[in-house]
């Protein structure tokens, strides 16, 4: 049963990574990060490592987001 | 460098690189076995401490100097984010935006998550030595909750929840705090970030000794961290307009 999870966790962080590096635009890799951070949350969860998985979530998923779509922000506001 | 050299270039290393992890992973004991030596000294000695969290017993009490060497390495990429994100001269100061349409069911999880997801950082930090989590993560998950405002609210309300001043304070305070408990265990017992509190019992509150003070060292400092580097972000993305003289003459 933890074998399956395992597998079924570590195929979605995959093709979460897959996506997130062929999403080209930064504001949408932004977002599409965001969900591999939660992936990643999971797989660690599954191998047992809820320390790692509580930091994942809170700097992978929340704040390295939030801090590209800020800096994409200023960058865009200095282009108009 | 043409598109084809770089391409030849990477070709070459991605396959060294390749063959490198290979060897290494045939090196590994399988997968999910039985034997885990480190995990028998670590189990033992976090016990020995009376720490239940084993992760924390080793973050904060067996190789507690790393984890002064990671809170450094935080402190260090937070000041050089703020210096690299000052204001410069040429940027002209534009009035922060009011808060735009927000959905009232925003409004309300924002209201009702807010003092949830302070608790449950408090938390996390503070039963670091019984639970999983610690510092750092409850940390995190502090000054994460604390931008719920900005979601919930603006920007004004975020500021007048988290005084920048006291988080840059309490930010090196934190960072100091650890330093000094680890001097104490000099002047107390000869090794630098030894153990010297009294143990207590094995799963109260007040237990392991040093690791829920460091937790909670490591925690302010964390938490007051993230806000400051968020913050200057927000500063200049909201609040400072685009240069208006030419950007290179600021360099």
């Amino acid at each position: 049963m933890t074998g399956v999870l395992i597998v079924l966790a570590l195929t979605l962080v995959g093709i979460g990574g897959t996506v997130v590096a062929f999403t080209f635009e930064p504001e949408r890799q932004a977002l599409t990060l965001s969900v591999f951070g939660l992936l990643l949350t999971v797989l660690f969860v599954v191998l047992q490592a809820p320390d790692v998985a509580l930091s994942q979530l809170g700097i992978g998923s929340a704040v390295v987001p939030l801090m590209v779509m800020l800096a994409l922000r200023k960058i865009r506001s200095g282009r108009s | 460098m043409s598109r084809t050299t770089r391409q030849i270039v990477f070709l070459v290393a991605a396959a060294g690189l390749g063959v490198l992890l290979v060897l290494a992973f045939r090196g590994l004991p399988g997968f999910g076995t039985t034997t885990h030596p480190y995990r028998d000294l670590a189990v033992a000695a976090a016990l020995a401490h009376r720490a239940p969290n084993v992760i924390s017993s080793v973050n904060f009490d067996q190789r507690a100097i790393d984890t002064l060497g990671e809170e450094t390495i935080l402190l260090g990429s937070v000041i050089g984010a703020a210096a690299l994100l000052r204001p410069t001269r040429e940027m002209r100061r534009a009035s922060p935006p009011g808060g735009g349409h927000v959905l009232p069911a925003t409004r309300l999880v924002g209201y009702f998550m807010l003092p949830l997801t302070l608790l449950v950082g408090t938390d996390v930090v503070v039963h670091g030595h019984l639970t999983p989590g610690g510092g750092f993560q409850g940390g995190v998950v502090l000054a994460t909750g604390l931008h719920l405002q900005y979601v919930t609210a603006d920007f004004e309300g975020l500021r007048r929840l988290r005084p920048l001043s006291w988080c840059e304070a309490a930010e090196a305070s934190g960072a100091t705090a650890f330093a000094a408990i680890g001097l104490a265990g000099i002047v107390v017992s000869g090794a630098f970030l030894a153990n010297v509190v009294p143990l207590g019992h094995f799963g109260d509150l007040l237990s392991a000794g040093t690791v829920p003070l460091l937790n909670i060292a490591v925690g302010i400092e964390v938490a007051c961290g993230v806000v400051v580097l968020l913050a200057s972000y927000f500063r200049q993305a909201l609040l400072l307009g685009p240069a208006e003289t030419e950007k290179e003459s600021s360099r």
